[in-house]
């Protein structure tokens, strides 16, 4: 395993090897990629904090929880709400906050807030040839050149391996309610009610439909006052939809960790897929799945599917409007079916051609993404 | 700003290319009398002008694919324009270029309430995208300046913002997906009406490209439902160190404003002769805006105000009514206005790390001296997004010169601060040539990398966002290619 604890020590390990590098952070997320292990657990360190300015600047392999401590000491947050992908799929370490800026990880939040990449500021990175590369930058607007950030983020190493993130980041809420939405009459009928609440003028933070249960779970966070308000006025928006409660206690963030981390499927036999769609697609999607178990979080719009091992879950589905990610799986299906839904011909022409830009010798976490 | 000089070989072979384009056109959508390309002769930076060679009005994807791909095969240089708006001279032409407008490409294609996006061709005006929305109470939220005029394919190649950013985000925090015609008149979809990008975030990449990777003629948009109200209060200082205190505060409060602008001096006097919106006579004035129902609103402009006071204000207003509400903004809006009275302006962004505020105000003042003109500062001050109003007569020899010179060192100023050279308006021509303040080359050579993926042949609007020098063999390449 490859550790380097500067950067400049890293892009000397790049510049040097002509062998496949499996580039990774705390190793958490389950991917395999051929190639010696190259680490940034050793870049680690929160290197600005200005809680008044809502930026935070760490090195990539400093951990999740080192971030969230020190935003936490100010009541402030990493408001994409980033999944721990730990429980899932069995895996042990410290996610750090490269690997979720990395791979874009946003949770049930992104619905409102926008996702990982919406709050990335800025990058420093090691490219494919060695070199040392900055964009962006750590100020809430830029549009100085190309923003490459939003190209990083999701990119899982595959374009450069990052060592630094600035990230924005925003004030911790008061409160927090829970409005469910008991036995709704179908999925539709569910996702239906999950739109009402997302087109209300009420702020919902989180939009989950969980079918074995028979809920939708809606979150509003902020003020106490300003929470227990709009809290009533979406029972009345919803009242259609089911018998409507509101949970307003520490019960219902451990429902929504449960959601953003999709603890129903940890430790259960199958594949785990992850399926983005429009929102309202999302029923008839899941139905021609034939699923051991599903739910809906983003509004409809983010599907969790747990099938029979080995299904081409993308061959059932056809052409759709959107695409499937295949989270979890044994060795032989990952290399079977592909973590990453294929592009069509075009676009995969344009991704090809900026990963033999950034990683000319091919070595970045190669074949991961195409 | 030095721009490339034509190439003769592009210029003689005119007549060739306007046939060809008029083959896939109807006839009123080729403009190439001299007399009438002088309307697309530059942008709202009017320092710079150049009538292109030809102007082409398209009305549908396919038209821009097939004029793409006649001006790929025939090595001229495209330049797309939205609606002209860019301050940073993003549409500005050069002789030897096709200007393609996608003005007359305005339609909504879809509006879907349930899955809150609406998607239109990319003519259409920022203002005019909200228009379609806002009997159902829904918006689309980011509002630059210009969004009466401006189109979304202008806000899309400049990623433009807002005053409302602070808590709705810019262009791309708001776009979910493209229709773009490549440089050879490949036809691509990426994103759509899902939330994340399935491979690499190429939408990512587009958004702020400056129309450099592709021309982008469908998008689908994000909207929103609109807040049951908003409201304003108005604060002054007697120090702009006091007021980036209070900004300071306030956001560590934990409450998000919609927006915290800022007017110094110079600005609020300029802006109170003009438009007479009662402001009062200080140092810096505050202007933060909270959303909600009316008891939300009471309880978060109670806590702003309550952070206001012990900063010991000049001024603290609050409104009332829309009336009064209107009346602490109109100073704001007519901002632009106001300096246009007094004389002609130059206007920058360059955004900075809020805490370094005072801090820049201060040297901002100190070099106004040195240069010898006067400079107003109002910007949103949430995110650190600043905007410099550089005083100058248009008239007077080697005025523009010493304006530029001076924006130039503001500019460089907000980098040292740890900042940037654009917050909103892009690159351009206008700060084209000081990217190497802000990267190195190297950085630079990776974004341009990104162009070469794109449009191989750096045929799209070629002459921008990178220094003349650094591009140089890359477009030389394209002329060589010929």
């Amino acid at each position: 395993m490859l550790r380097p604890e500067t950067e400049a020590e890293l892009a000397e390990i790049v510049a040097g090897t002509s062998e496949p590098l499996a580039v990774q952070g705390g190793g958490t997320k389950g991917m395999t990629p051929d190639g010696v292990v190259l680490t940034t657990l050793g870049l680690s360190g929160i290197t600005l904090y200005e809680p008044g300015a809502l930026t935070i600047v760490a090195q990539a392999g400093t951990t999740l929880a080192e971030v969230e401590a020190a935003l936490d000491a100010e009541n402030q947050r990493l408001a994409f709400e980033p999944m721990d992908y730990r429980g899932l799929l069995g895996t042990s370490g410290e996610p750090t906050i490269g690997g979720v800026v990395a791979a874009n990880v946003s949770g049930p939040r992104r619905i409102s807030v926008g996702a990982c990449r919406d709050f990335a500021l800025g990058v420093r990175y090691v490219d494919g040839a060695g070199q040392i590369i900055k964009n962006g930058g750590r100020v809430m607007k830029n549009v100085t050149g190309y923003d490459l950030v939003k190209l990083m983020s999701g990119a899982r190493g595959t374009l450069g391996v990052l060592t630094e993130v600035s990230l924005k980041v925003l004030p911790k809420p008061e409160a927090l309610a829970t409005v469910i939405v008991h036995a709704p009459a179908d999925d539709d009928s569910a996702v239906r009610a999950m739109s009402a609440a997302l087109g209300s003028p009420y702020d919902v933070t989180g939009a989950a439909y969980v079918p074995a249960d028979g809920q939708v779970l809606v979150r509003v966070e902020g003020f106490t006052d300003s929470v227990a308000y709009r809290a009533g006025q979406l029972q009345d928006v919803l009242k259609d939809f089911g018998e409507v409660t509101v949970e307003a206690s520490d019960a219902s963030a451990v429902a929504w960790q449960a959601i953003r981390d999709v603890t129903r499927m940890h430790g259960v036999d199958g594949d785990v897929w992850r399926i983005s769609v429009k929102p309202t697609d999302g029923p008839a999607i899941a139905a021609r799945l034939e699923a051991l178990d599903v739910m809906f979080d983003w509004g409809g719009g983010l599907i969790w599917a747990l099938m029979p091992r080995g299904t081409d879950l993308r061959a059932k589905l056809g052409a759709f409007d959107g695409h499937a990610t295949l989270v979890r799986a044994d060795a032989g299906t990952r290399a079977a079916l592909g973590m990453f839904q294929p592009e069509p011909a075009p676009v995969a022409a344009i991704s090809a051609g900026l990963r033999a830009r950034f990683d000319p010798k091919g070595l970045l976490n190669a074949g991961l993404m195409g | 700003m030095e721009m490339p000089a034509p190439n003769p070989a592009i210029l003689a072979r005119k007549a060739r290319v306007v046939e060809r384009l008029q083959s896939v056109l109807p006839k009123d959508a080729v403009i190439h009398d001299e007399a009438e390309t002088r309307a697309y002769e530059c942008d709202a930076l009017t320092a710079y002008k150049c009538p292109p060679m030809a102007a082409v009005l398209p009305s549908s994807t396919q038209e821009v694919s097939d004029i793409l791909r006649i001006c790929h095969e025939e090595g001229v240089p495209v330049v797309p324009r939205g609606s002209g708006t860019s301050l940073a001279g993003g549409a500005l032409p050069t002789a030897d270029c096709v200007i393609l407008g996608v003005a007359r490409m305005n339609d909504v294609l879809e509006t879907d309430y349930e899955n809150r996006i609406i998607r239109v061709q990319t003519g259409r005006t920022n203002l005019s995208v909200t228009g379609a929305v806002e009997e159902e109470a829904f918006f689309y939220a980011p509002d630059p300046s210009s969004q009466l005029a401006c189109a979304i394919a202008g806000n899309i190649a400049m990623n433009s913002g807002g005053a409302h950013c602070l808590k709705y985000g810019v262009t791309t925090n708001n776009l979910l997906g493209v229709t773009m015609v490549m440089m050879d008149g490949t036809v691509v979809e990426i994103g759509g009406a899902y939330l994340d990008a399935g491979g690499l975030d190429l939408l990512g990449v587009i958004c702020g490209s400056e129309g450099q990777l592709g021309v982008v003629t469908e998008a689908t948009l994000r909207i929103l439902r609109k807040p049951e109200g908003a409201r304003p209060v108005l604060m002054g200082y007697d120090s702009n160190e006091t007021a980036g205190a209070v900004v300071s505060d306030i956001i560590k409060a934990g409450v998000l404003p919609v927006a915290i602008e800022f007017m110094d001096r110079p600005c609020i006097e300029a802006c109170e002769a003009f438009a007479k919106a009662g402001y009062p006579m200080c140092e810096a004035l505050l202007i933060v805006e909270v959303e909600g129902s009316d008891a939300e609103i009471d309880m978060q402009l109670g806590l702003i105000k309550q952070i206001a006071q012990k900063h010991n204000p000049v001024e603290l207003r609050e409104a009332a009514d829309a009336d009064e509400a209107g009346r602490i903004w109109l100073g704001r809006k007519s901002a632009f206005g106001a300096m246009g009275q007094i004389n002609d302006y130059m206007c920058l962004d360059g955004t900075i790390p809020v805490s370094s505020l005072p801090y820049v105000l201060r040297r901002i003042g100190e070099m106004s001296k040195e240069f010898g003109l006067d400079v107003a500062n109002v910007f949103h001050a949430g995110d650190g997004n600043m905007h410099p109003l550089i005083l100058f007569d248009a008239n007077k020899p080697g005025d523009l010169e010493t304006c530029e010179a001076f924006g130039a060192e503001i500019l460089k100023l907000c980098v040292e601060a740890g900042g940037c050279l654009t917050g909103e308006h892009g690159v351009g021509i206008e700060k084209r040539d000081l990217m190497l303040v802000q990267y190195t080359a190297e950085d630079l050579e990776a974004q341009m990398a990104v162009k070469d993926v794109f449009d191989p042949a750096w045929l799209l609007n070629p002459a921008k966002v990178f220094p003349l020098s650094e591009s140089e063999t890359r477009r030389a390449q394209a002329i060589a290619a010929e």
